[in-house]
């Protein structure tokens, strides 16, 4: 290490950054905690830290009184399956720009980016009257097909950035190799791009499972996923601390591991590629 | 670099991309402008016909919107201010060398990973609320009166949950903004004697400005939309002290079922977010050809 | 059967020609090296013919048959890249057997063609390795084992061995040239070194600024250089040019002498010119001398390495009379 800063200086930086971190976990740490006290304990004065009697029960209670495994499911569904969706259009359209671009390709590129910039509320009445009269509310797919469209710049952006790391000589080899162009994207492009696409994914589906604009407004109780579960505890007769956080915690930790591995690729796909 | 075969081929394999986004942006687009125009009602089927810039003037000369208005602006602002200098400050010490890196960046990111309403909910009941809430508890513990921040702060409220959940977006852009300026040029700067608080002046804080500049825009995208921190924690209320635009939208379309004065608030919110847009493609367009 | 024929092939970048024109007739087995200075537009050529790019105007024939707008998968032309462009995600087994894939082979057939490629290759023991775990030279030998696997019509090398050392470039040099004697299959090899040229191939293109300055075999070009480009590319050390009066002598615009074309005396007088030696490169076979020769400039002559000379010396020379080339003044030979 090129800095040696003396020992003091880092025990108090340790200190510091500790102390700050931790700050900004402890509403987490809550709910963790929380998750596993009784009702009661969950509201006492003086608040205890850890659990005195440690339960499971709000678990059990979350799932039995709101169905939440069919919320996370429509999650699962509606991530997993609109990222996929958005990486089976998004491959050949970045291929294109990646490796055939044209004068206008930049332009392209930053259209798209600029359909991210569409406020949500723009558009909310005529999708919500669209999907009203297509039968489309409250459905999977239709919570799907919107969540594909509002993360498509990002995927292709995304593989955009990764596929131009790529030398084009090889693609080039697999054309000389009698490779048409299926098997020069499925057979050597893709393989290649693993990890690239693989963060893409990862970021994607952490954007849609959290997504909380659409998943409410266009979803009541059959298609509803976890984001739209959670808010329907915000009415107070709904409200018991303890399962509150048992539902919270259930919500949100699929997703906080998946972060956790993806703290890079994150940067880079929510700048555009900008910051690396 | 490619043959026109190939840039056939590669405008087949760009168009589903480019038609769906297209129509994507265009139709429901081109329908708000056109119901904003309209009077039109769920509720009230004898509403109908062609209403001018009455929608517009219903909207904007509603006091609600001048204060929705205010209120986007102290939400974008707010989160803004405190995001960009907390960002700054805790990538400066994570920067620095210390025990437990690994650990720190995971415990400061995760914030990001919560999903909005639970954020939302996890503030209003387990922090900020008066009779069990943790900052409760505190004031309590200090002999003070605890505050209802949603009855007597909402705004601010608010802005400190999303704050809370962008501090980490911030954090993490700007940090890596901060490796990335090479150990060379920071050992370069240490030999010439550089001060710390010189350093940070003519080298870190220069070097970081881009990033600053696009956390800044990316942000500001994401915050004009803010609404499931809103949604869930005060509704808009108390009357309209914490509505934004995105939620006023909502609140006159959907829950009141007025679309065309819906509409009228969501070609306004179009326009604001427009302004910004100019000014984010300039600075990203400017980071695509290097 | 592998004959290549370009008529009046063009090539722009959009407003930039880079090829103006150019028609060749390479014939079915010939070893054919596209030699010129770097970005004079070989490797363009080359992808024109391999159908990487596209021809702004012209046709390229295939054995006759027109395939100007072939993709290059359907040429049945195999390339070796500078770069190697090895596929990484793969095996050097699936390397090899990738274009036999490709052409649908059956899984057997693929088998033994590998297997027999890698032992022509000396790749048997790293089958099984990824091209990152092999060295440049392995690497180039992976790249050449996928191009012959496939027998195809021509072979197209782009500077294959630009990226090794010089002595593994040597060997290699003598694989590719016994490689094209056992296949006897017509390839096409381009590489700014003239060294590689004149001792690789059957006939050499020499290209500046995207035309074909002359094409011959490596002696025609050396002993009857049709300008006074080809004149300086080929050979070395290069020829030395004298313009002025001294050519004039000659009835010329400029003339040309090659370094080893010189009688060279150290006796006073004993010479035609007369000079100052500047440097002398002694390479134990041969001493090449960069003379500062009197009113006409710095020239390079080659001697024998068992003489010694030293930087003052003083040396007189005769151009041999019947190898001094004459040039016009648009640098045409006469
Ligand atoms: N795709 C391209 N677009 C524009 N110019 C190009 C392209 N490829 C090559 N060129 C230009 O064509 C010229 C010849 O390039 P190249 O054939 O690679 O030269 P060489 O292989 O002889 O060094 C160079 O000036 C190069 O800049
Ligand atoms: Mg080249």
């Amino acid at each position: 290490m090129a800095r040696t800063a003396s020992v003091q200086t880092k025990i108090g930086f340790t200190i510091l950054a500790w102390a700050v971190a931790l700050l900004l976990f402890s509403p987490i740490l809550w709910t963790i905690v929380t998750a596993f006290k009784t009702e009661a304990e969950a509201i006492a004065a003086p608040p205890t830290f850890l659990p005195q009697t440690f339960t499971l029960e709000n678990f059990a209670d979350v799932q039995g009184r709101s169905d939440y495994i069919k919320h996370a499911w429509n999650s699962i569904l509606v991530s997993v399956g609109s990222t996929l969706l958005g990486l089976v259009i998004a491959i050949p359209a970045a291929w294109s720009m990646a490796f055939a671009p044209t004068k206008r390709t930049k332009d392209i590129l930053m259209w798209m980016l600029s359909t991210k910039m569409m406020p949500a509320v723009g558009v909310l009445i005529p999708i919500y009257l669209i999907f009203r009269d297509l039968r489309l509310l409250d459905t999977v797919h239709g919570l799907t097909l919107i969540m594909t469209l509002i993360n498509l710049p990002i995927i292709i952006w995304m593989l955009y950035t990764y596929f131009k790391e790529i030398p084009v000589d090889i693609l080039e080899a697999a054309r000389m190799d009698g490779a048409e162009l299926y098997d020069e994207i499925v057979h050597v492009l893709v393989p290649m791009a693993v990890p690239g696409i693989a963060s893409t994914l990862l970021l994607n589906v952490i954007l849609a499972w959290n997504e909380a604009f659409w998943t409410i407004t266009l979803t009541s109780g059959r298609a509803g996923t976890l984001t739209a579960f959670i808010s329907s505890f915000s009415s107070p007769q709904g409200l018991f601390l303890a399962k509150l956080s048992a539902a919270s915690l259930l919500a949100i930790a699929p997703i906080l591991l998946l972060g956790w591995f993806s703290q890079k690729q994150l940067v880079r796909g929510l700048t555009f590629g900008a910051v690396k | 670099m490619a043959t026109r075969q190939t840039r056939t081929l590669a405008r087949t394999m760009m168009a589903p991309a480019v038609i769906l986004l297209f129509i994507w942006m265009i139709v429901p687009l081109v329908m708000t402008i056109w119901f904003s125009f309209q009077n039109y009602s769920l509720i009230n089927p004898m509403m109908t016909g062609f209403a001018g810039w009455g929608n517009y003037a219903y909207v904007i000369g509603d006091p609600s919107f001048t204060q929705a208005l205010v209120n986007t602006l102290l939400l974008v602002g707010g989160v803004l201010l405190i995001t960009v200098i907390g960002g700054t400050f805790l990538a400066l010490l994570l920067d620095q060398p210390i025990w437990g890196q690994g650990i720190l960046r995971i415990l400061v990111i995760s914030p990001f990973f919560v999903m909005p309403p639970v954020a939302a909910l996890i503030w209003k009941n387990g922090f900020m609320h008066p009779g069990y809430g943790m900052l409760g508890h505190l004031w309590k513990a200090f002999g003070l009166q605890p505050v209802d921040w949603f009855a007597q702060y909402p705004l601010f409220s608010v802005i400190v949950i999303v704050a809370w959940q962008w501090l980490p977006f911030a954090t993490l852009i700007l940090l890596t903004a901060l490796q990335s300026l090479s150990e060379e040029q920071r050992e370069a700067a240490e030999m010439d004697g550089a001060k710390a608080i010189n350093r940070f002046r003519y080298i870190i804080l220069p070097h970081m400005a881009r990033a600053i500049t696009i956390v800044i825009l990316i942000q500001t995208i994401f915050l004009l939309g803010i609404f499931a921190e809103i949604r869930v924690t005060t509704g808009g209320g108390p009357g309209y002290a914490s509505t934004n635009i995105a939620f006023l939208v909502f609140r006159t379309g959907i829950l009141s079922n007025d679309i065309g004065a819906g509409s009228a608030g969501g070609v306004v919110a179009v326009i604001i977010a427009n302004v910004v847009a100019i000014f984010l493609m300039r600075a990203v367009g400017k980071n695509l050809d290097a | 059967m592998g004959s290549i024929t370009l008529e009046h092939v063009n090539k722009s970048f959009g407003e930039v020609e880079i090829i103006p024109d150019i028609s060749l007739d390479i014939k079915d087995g010939e070893f054919v090296v596209f030699v010129g200075p770097s970005g004079c537009g070989k490797s363009t050529l080359l992808r024109l013919i391999a159908g990487l790019e596209d021809t702004t105007s012209g046709h390229i024939k295939l054995d006759g048959q027109d395939v100007t707008d072939a993709p290059p998968a359907r040429r049945g032309l195999a390339m070796v890249f500078q770069s190697y462009a090895l596929y990484p995600h793969m095996s050097v087994r699936d390397n090899i057997a990738f274009p036999l894939k490709m052409a649908k082979m059956p899984q057997a057939e693929i088998d033994k063609k590998v297997e027999y490629a890698a032992r022509t290759l000396n790749l048997g023991s790293y089958l099984d390795r990824r091209p990152r775990a092999l060295s440049g030279g392995q690497r180039q030998r992976v790249a050449i084992g996928r191009a012959i696997v496939r027998e195809p019509k021509a072979f197209l090398f782009d500077e294959p061995l630009s990226n090794l050392d010089a002595a593994l470039r040597v060997n290699m040099r003598l694989e590719i040239t016994e490689l094209h004697q056992q296949l006897k299959t017509t390839m096409i090899y381009v590489t700014h070194d003239q060294v590689e040229a004149m001792t690789m191939a059957d006939r050499i293109v020499v290209l500046n600024a995207g035309n074909v300055e002359q094409f011959g075999s490596p002696l025609d070009l050396y002993k009857k250089p049709a300008n006074r480009f080809v004149a300086g590319f080929i050979g070395s050390p290069r020829m030395n040019f004298v313009d002025g009066p001294e050519a004039e002598k000659h009835k010329a615009h400029s003339i040309g002498v090659r370094p080893e074309h010189f009688t060279l005396s150290t006796t006073a007088g004993a010479g035609q010119w007369s000079g100052t030696v500047n440097v002398a490169e002694q390479l134990g076979s041969d001493t090449f001398l960069h003379v500062e020769v009197d009113g006409l400039g710095l020239m390079t002559v080659r001697t024998d390495g068992d003489r010694t000379f030293a930087h003052g010396d003083k040396v007189y020379l005769t151009p041999d009379p019947n190898r001094i080339y004459r040039f016009d003044a648009a640098g045409k030979a006469i």
